[in-house]
């Protein structure tokens, strides 16, 4: 049924269609409103039977998540920047045992400086530590990709976090499809535990593994992501028939086929940069994109597929491997080893900061004239940045970083009164 | 593409009204982006809202840095704030105020815009007679509707009403529906006193 | 759990062996039919005071809930020599999360079978000192305040053993441990504030809170199983000597634990939301030398020289905890039975025999 309501609102309601048994969250800007709405739905009734645990920290939070998991209940909770660290540890402890829980990220920046505004810098931290990682273009598709990634998750026995843009989508009001709770009950059988704490069939998790089986066991959980190649595109085809629409799966290219320059991107700012390529194509430049939505496991067939007949490859991420560059693009580079082409890592929106359409212009056509640098800060505000490298030359007490600059923006932005 | 903001401060429910201006466009139909300028809130800290309305899907998501509209809910900000930042001569401006354009020491600033699109409405006048509340929200967007035609009434009042519950939502409508007919009334004969 | 009067105990020691108890007041580990819930084959030290408390407390658990009962564990001694890759020694199911989140994590398994309307089976959470008062402890904190259906039992061997015993938020003052090495003007840990679990488990008013040691096992199995009758956040505090991190003789663990009660170093007692119901009484105080003597993690305050300030005032921390629990006999009665609220008119476990037939 069609509705108009704000994302973190869709994703609750799509969860809780998914007949969670067990969840546990701890509030932080900007996925509150998504556990507030489930808080009331579990209080109400309206989601039964379901326990929603008040957690302490995100580290309880994921780890009450294994427990129940563990215990054969269907287990969900949400978080973003500061909490995924917190919860880091206890990450890669649910990959490692194989549990099938699904976390919502809405994705935020990492301090310091402590920022609450979006960026994709949470979700790279934590690319590596075996858990699915899909990327929701839309709050249509943040609430399908819940939907899907429970299935998904308890397919494989391995843990699957959808992300979200952090305000940009989970405050956002915009028109969503909401699925029936029969249509959901069809796509998403009951959950079945490959592994399950009880006492009619005592088993111990959670053995100290040590040279000897290590590697195998570690290679598992790459093996599963492996097996995701296939099932996420499966599952996305499944969901198009079940539900009408396309949803999910590997990636998404937009006017890519004949594309000389292709612009390479996760999350809502593909919905930005889709109107600009139209713009650009109606001035003939031979320009598309590739939403990247499944990063892990990331599809090296289908990106190289996708991306090995443009001339270049602009590779726009907001995130930044603070001493080396992209992230995105190094993973996109694999994809296209031993193809010649132009490779471009443009960082843009950290902390928030807005990616507009007249500046996407501008990169665009510098990129189709090879003008830009191989890795490009979009908009940044190169003269705040020196004169703070200044003052650090100067003298060895210069203070806080954040601060000196901050006091530079503030009687410029001030201006005339 | 229809782009509008709505600048206010916290605890006015500038918020609010952005989301009501999304429900009434889907409920006639069309497609709406209502999203908030992000920040820690507090009351009665600056606050931007945006909307966007189009017939088809938006996939647009920066912040609205060229709006056809404006909302101004605190008249306090004009002078505080760059409100009225990218908005072209064409551009629609409804300001929560008893007092005209020049009174409000606008004359200068608008007097290349097309007049006949720049009102003020006592709005927070309005709402207190109907609700009790000088919470302007509704009945400026009352105002929006019969200002720029880009939602109809009645669109307005089920949008109210899905956010406001029974007496509250059915006095908010009360309030729009005066705003409406303020602003309607305005534009055909000018008194002078609102307009600039 | 009424007190037989006993007569007669076995040559040349104090124990009143199971065969002159009723059956029903053995021991569970007397019976054919105990669940081994850590059996035999685990690689604990020799006279590892962890390994005898857990076998005690889990077999009493299992009995407590016909077996029904889930197991979280956190990192530490009782983990890691209990599941040696490829074995395990668990008989129930046991899952191990983290160092810092067993009591999260049992919280999880009790959510889960709550709704699963499965709560007849039952949760027990267990980890080390460090575990559960350091590392674990907001999680501990926060199971406790939602008192979440789960008893907790910590296993107090003082330090972080299995690492190789360095400091914990519980280890004593004066102890040396790698990390508080018996060097300098203030050898061993500080005199600091000291961190009571079983105290700040009571400030959280659970239903129930209660310490215990392997000195005492059938207490222990009484304890656990009082704690297994009652739903809610329940945590229990067992001292656990750990031969190889205080320096002692595996033989001693017992003895030392013992030492521990009857000098007045660790109180043991029993709480009912928030308030002491009962306490174990001191049979015959003796100063804390008698403790410290024979672990060689206090011998710097013996050689070269008898450090006597330092042991004054662990003397005077003794002598707190036992005007402050009231652990010396004659305060309330004959039988130095000190009653609380709900507690019946049972004769009291410390001024006679006792359940382990000690006497007087």
């Amino acid at each position: 049924m069609l509705r108009q309501l704000e994302g973190s609102r869709a994703v609750a309601e799509a969860v809780a269609l998914c007949r969670p048994e067990v969840i546990c969250a701890y509030p932080i800007s900007p996925q509150t409103h998504i556990v507030e709405q489930l808080s009331g739905l579990v209080k109400s009734g309206e989601l039964a039977p379901c326990e929603f645990v008040n957690v302490e920290s995100e580290f309880a939070a994921m780890s009450v998540a294994i427990g129940a998991s563990a215990t054969g209940a269907r287990a969900y909770t949400a978080t973003a920047s500061q909490g995924l660290l917190y919860m880091t540890e206890a990450l890669y402890n649910a990959s490692g045992l194989g549990l099938p829980i699904v976390m919502t990220l809405a994705n935020r920046a990492i301090g310091a400086p402590i920022n609450i505004w979006n960026d994709h810098s949470d979700s790279m931290s934590q690319r590596d530590c075996g858990w699915i990682q899909l990327y929701a273009e839309t709050n249509q598709e943040a609430l399908d990709l819940h939907i899907q990634a429970f299935r998904l998750a308890e397919a494989l026995s391995t843990p699957v976090m959808v992300c979200m843009d952090g305000f940009i989508l989970t405050h956002a009001f915009e028109r969503v499809d909401m699925p029936t709770q029969e249509q959901v009950d069809a796509f998403l059988p009951p959950y079945a535990p490959r592994q399950a704490l009880d006492p009619d069939e005592p088993i111990t998790i959670g053995a100290m593994v040590g040279p000897e089986a290590f590697m195998e066991v570690k290679y598992l959980a790459h093996a599963k992501q492996m097996q995701a190649l296939e099932l996420i595109p499966a599952i996305a085809a499944d969901f198009q028939d079940a539900f009408g629409r396309e949803s999910g799966g590997l990636i998404r290219p937009y006017r890519s086929e004949d594309a000389e320059t292709i612009v390479v991107a996760l999350g809502s700012v593909l919905g930005t940069i889709k109107d600009t390529i139209d713009e650009l194509r109606e001035e003939g430049m031979r320009i598309g994109a590739l939403g990247i939505t499944s990063f892990r496991p990331f599809p090296l067939e289908a990106v190289r597929a996708a991306l090995e007949r443009a001339q270049r490859v602009v590779v726009l991420e907001k995130a930044l491997a603070v001493g080396v560059g992209g992230i995105v693009s190094a993973n996109v580079r694999m994809a296209l080893a031993g193809i010649d082409l132009h490779g471009y890592t443009v960082i843009a929106g950290l902390g928030g900061r807005p990616i507009t359409k007249a500046s996407l212009r501008k990169l665009f056509a510098d990129a189709a004239a090879d003008r830009i640098e191989a890795l490009t800060f979009l908009d940044m505000d190169w003269d705040l940045v020196g004169r703070e490298l200044a003052r650090m030359g100067e003298s060895r007490t210069s203070g806080p970083h954040a601060e000196n600059i901050l006091r530079d923006i503030g009687p410029i932005a001030a201006g005339p009164v | 593409m229809f782009q509008m903001r709505i600048h206010g401060r916290g605890g006015q429910g500038v918020v609010t009204a952005a989301e009501m201006l999304s429900l009434a466009a889907f409920a006639e139909g069309r497609h709406a982006q209502a999203f908030p300028s992000f920040g820690s809130e507090r009351m009665g800290a600056p606050v931007v809202s945006f909307c966007r309305i189009d017939d088809h899907e938006i996939r647009l998501r920066e912040p609205i840095v060229e709006p056809d509209a404006l909302i101004v809910q605190d008249p306090t900000l004009l002078h505080q704030v760059d409100v009225f930042g990218g908005l072209p001569p064409e551009g629609f401006i409804l300001i929560n105020s008893a007092r005209s354009f020049d009174e409000l020491g606008l004359d200068d600033f608008v007097k290349d815009f097309r007049h006949e699109r720049l009102l003020t409405v006592p709005a927070s006048e309005i709402a207190r007679e109907h609700t009790g509340r000088p919470v302007a929200n509704a009945a400026l967007l009352g105002g929006f509707a019969a200002l720029t035609g880009q939602i109809s009434l009645d669109a307005l009042a089920s949008a109210i009403r899905q956010r406001f519950r029974e007496s509250v939502g059915e006095n908010n409508v009360a309030a729009a529906r005066a705003a409406h007919m303020w602003v309607t009334n305005e534009l055909r004969e000018p008194s002078g006193a609102a307009s600039a | 759990m009424s007190m037989p009067a006993i007569r007669y105990y076995q040559t040349g020691s104090f124990a009143v062996g199971n065969r002159l108890l009723d059956p029903e007041q053995r021991s569970e580990q007397a019976s054919e039919q105990r669940s081994n819930a850590i059996t035999c084959g685990h690689r604990a030290c020799q006279g590892c005071g962890e390994a005898l408390g857990a076998r005690y407390a889990l077999d009493a658990a299992m009995r407590a809930t016909g077996g029904r009962l889930i197991a979280a564990n956190a990192t530490g001694c009782l983990e890691v020599f209990s599941t040696p890759y490829p074995e395990s020694s668990w008989q129930l199911p046991w899952l191990h999360s983290l160092f810092g989140n067993a009591p999260a994590v049992a919280t999880g398994i009790a959510a889960a079978l709550r709704a699963k309307g499965r709560e007849d089976i039952r949760v027990v959470g267990q980890g080390g000192d460090g575990g559960t008062v350091d590392i674990g402890f907001a999680c501990l904190s926060g199971m406790f305040e939602r008192n979440d259906d789960v008893l907790y039992i910590c296993y107090d061997n003082e330090a972080y053993m299995n690492t190789g015993v360095q400091r914990s938020g519980a280890t004593p003052p004066a102890a040396r441990t790698t990390t508080t090495p018996a060097l300098g003007p203030e050898p061993g840990n500080v005199f600091g504030q000291g961190k009571s679990a079983p105290l700040i488990a009571m400030a959280h008013e659970i239903p129930y809170v209660a310490t215990a040691t392997v000195a005492e096992l059938r207490d222990l199995e009484a304890k656990v199983q009082t704690a297994m009758s009652i739903r809610g956040a329940r945590y229990l505090h067992v001292f656990v000597p750990c031969p190889l991190g205080w320096g002692s003789a595996s033989k001693d663990t017992i003895r030392i634990a013992r030492l521990a009660k009857e000098t007045g170093i660790f109180p043991v007692f029993e709480a009912h939301d928030g308030e002491v119901t009962d306490v174990s009484k001191i049979r015959r105080k003796l100063p804390v030398e008698e403790y410290l003597r024979p672990q060689g993690r206090f011998a710097h305050l013996f050689k070269p020289e008898v450090q006597r300030e330092t042991i004054a005032r662990i003397q005077a921390g003794a002598n707190r905890n036992i005007r402050r629990f009231g652990l010396l006999g004659g305060e309330d009665g004959d039988d130095g039975r000190r009653g609380g609220p709900g507690r019946d008119g049972a004769p009291g476990r410390d001024g006679g025999p006792g359940r382990d037939g000690g006497i007087r």
